[in-house]
């Protein structure tokens, strides 16, 4: 792979790779057109941490997570989970897309969404049995979703669907979590679920990354920050990374003086 | 009227109509679901002068050259959009549209141009399909489907799409999951290691060979309502991917046999003055379930719209 070439043989990247990390971009471009909507970004994330990657509008920070799992083909730069390539550790990763990147009114059931999560370990014709069903059935469970597990899933409200797509990053039993945007368009009661679910995940020594939009729940929610506007403007723990001298350099104009003062000072 | 006549015209003819319908149906499902139906009505214009250049070429109607005239054909379509797209410098559908259309108008004006009187290939058999003609002579009553001598003489076109429908079957088996992850949730299926790409392309590729084995039968306009039509009929009866695919090959079948037999037969029945063009009346009959199903079919509301809170 030439984009892992090209990132290796950068010998000033190489040196700060940290095997340990549960995952490590290094000079991660992506670009739609003319224009890099990632650009040389690195990102480290330590074995246990919980990190909101957070940025405007367009900051490339869905983009960063599609490339890393290689959703999207990146010009350059290449992702490691813990200490291996995606490719070969894409058993230990689970990814929950954004919940309007699908067709809700495919002809399926919340129970068969669930049973998705167990595609590797089903293989294309493993025996789906009766352990794998109760297996999917806790998963919903573990979201609170477990009377809806014969519904169509084009019945099901946006908090709801929510909770399907976690219930499936659930299923896969994975040591990394990488959400996008999680809690967009979620009602209360859900994302307090999403959270719970979150946290007792890091309590079991899981890594969990989401992009995030809400800047005033960054300080409750997780204890790391990647603050994203093309390229990487500050990442590290929130008391470190979330200021607002960051979010500004992160926001720019885009954010009131004041209200950016608010949200970092008050949180 | 039931013996002998019956299976030495009808049979056939109506088992190759029912095995062309489902093959194309399968993978049908699949291309609606991934809202790419119209690819099957691109296969079938592009492929058309594919095929007739397999036969210029080698001067015979037979499966191996006509695939590969097809998918040869598939190649140029595939440049040629590029190329209008990149000098032109306009939008992919228009594109499309123009290379589908150019190709398949090239492909009547050859036709017409060469000598395809001594076999079955002319502009009509192109549009309309074959259907009528798939008859089995030797056949003397249903005895014959035991007699080992007579079933030797079965039309060709017979055992070609039993084995397509052999190849879509264990493909749709075998990629069922990978082909149902992918086709609600192509992120997340990239993420868990399925190839996402290599998949879209063999389910196309599955597409054209049942298109292409279909040609025979149907003709290359009306390959295109099998495609479309039982799979989004049967869409509208449930919700749930494996139903769906059992109630498209129920209205693919439905739609062959009544097709073929309304068309042979409205004559003695409906007294029309001739009998009509099969493919055109099994293309009628499936449209027909349809706007059945568009009307009276349990899940016909769409349900996407999220629900309350």
């Amino acid at each position: 792979m030439t984009s892992l070439e090209l990132a290796t043989s950068d010998g000033t990247r190489m040196i700060e790779t940290p095997a340990g990390a549960a995952l490590a971009i290094r000079g991660m471009t992506v670009s739609y057109g003319q224009k890099p909507a990632v650009f040389s970004v690195d990102m480290t994330v330590p074995v246990g941490s919980m990190t909101a990657i957070i940025g405007p509008n367009g900051a490339g920070k869905s983009t960063l997570l599609k490339a890393a799992l290689g959703v999207i083909k990146p010009l350059a730069g290449s992702a490691q989970v813990f200490g291996q390539p995606v490719a070969q550790a894409r058993a230990r990763i689970a990814y929950v897309p954004q919940r309007a990147s699908v067709d809700w009114d495919f002809p399926t059931r919340v129970l068969d969404v669930v049973l998705m999560g167990l595609y590797r370990e089903l293989g294309l014709l493993g025996r789906l049995r009766g352990t794998h069903k109760a297996k999917a059935m806790d998963c919903l469970k573990r979201v609170g979703m477990q009377d809806f597990a014969t519904r169509q899933i084009g019945q099901l409200s946006g908090g709801q669907q929510q909770r399907v797509f976690l219930a499936r990053a659930l299923a896969q039993d994975a040591d990394l979590y990488l959400l996008d945007e999680p809690f967009a368009g979620v009602d209360a009661a859900t994302e307090k679920a999403i959270i719970d679910v979150l946290q007792a995940l890091r309590a079991d020594g899981k890594t969990v990354v989401a992009v995030h939009h809400d800047l005033s729940t960054v300080t409750d929610y997780f204890d790391r920050v990647f603050l994203i506007n093309t390229t990487r403007v500050a990442e590290g723990t929130v008391e470190e990374a979330f200021t607002p001298q960051t979010l500004q350099d992160a926001y720019g104009g885009r954010l009131a003086t004041g209200q950016l003062g608010q949200t970092a000072l008050g949180a | 009227m039931m013996g002998e006549e019956f299976v030495a015209l009808s049979l056939t003819p109506i088992l190759i109509g029912t095995l062309a319908a489902i093959a194309c149906a399968l993978p049908g499902n699949f291309l609606l679901l991934r809202r790419q139906a119209l690819i099957g009505d691109a296969i079938s214009h592009v492929v058309l002068p594919g095929i007739v250049v397999a036969f210029l070429i080698t001067g015979v109607v037979s499966a191996v050259p006509m695939m590969l005239g097809a998918a040869g054909a598939a190649v140029v379509a595939v440049v040629m959009i590029e190329a209008i797209r990149r000098l032109g410098k306009i939008e992919p559908g228009a594109a499309m549209g123009v290379t589908f259309t150019a190709m398949f108008a090239g492909g009547v004006l050859l036709l017409e141009q060469s000598d395809t009187s001594t076999v079955h290939l002319d502009v009509e058999h192109a549009l309309f399909g074959n259907l009528e003609s798939l008859i089995w002579l030797d056949a003397t009553g249903w005895a014959s489907l035991w007699d080992m001598e007579a079933l030797a003489y079965l039309p060709v076109e017979l055992p070609r799409l039993g084995a397509v429908l052999f190849v879509v079957i264990l493909f749709t088996w075998i990629y069922w999951r990978p082909l149902k992850i992918s086709t609600f949730d192509e992120g997340f299926a990239q993420s868990v290691g399925i190839r996402t790409g290599a998949l879209g392309f063999a389910l196309v590729i599955v597409a054209a060979l049942a298109a292409v084995a279909a040609f025979d039968a149907v003709g290359s306009i009306i390959v295109i309502a099998m495609f479309i039509c039982p799979p989004a009929a049967a869409r509208l009866m449930t919700n749930s991917l494996s139903v769906q695919v059992a109630w498209s090959v129920l209205f693919a079948t439905l739609s062959a046999v009544l097709g073929y037999v309304f068309a042979g037969y409205g004559r003695l029945w409906f007294g029309a003055e001739n009998s009509v063009s099969a493919a055109g009346m099994i293309a009628a009959v499936s449209g027909l379930i349809l706007a059945l199903t568009a009307v009276f079919g349990p899940h016909r509301a769409r349900s996407g719209a999220p629900a309350e809170g």
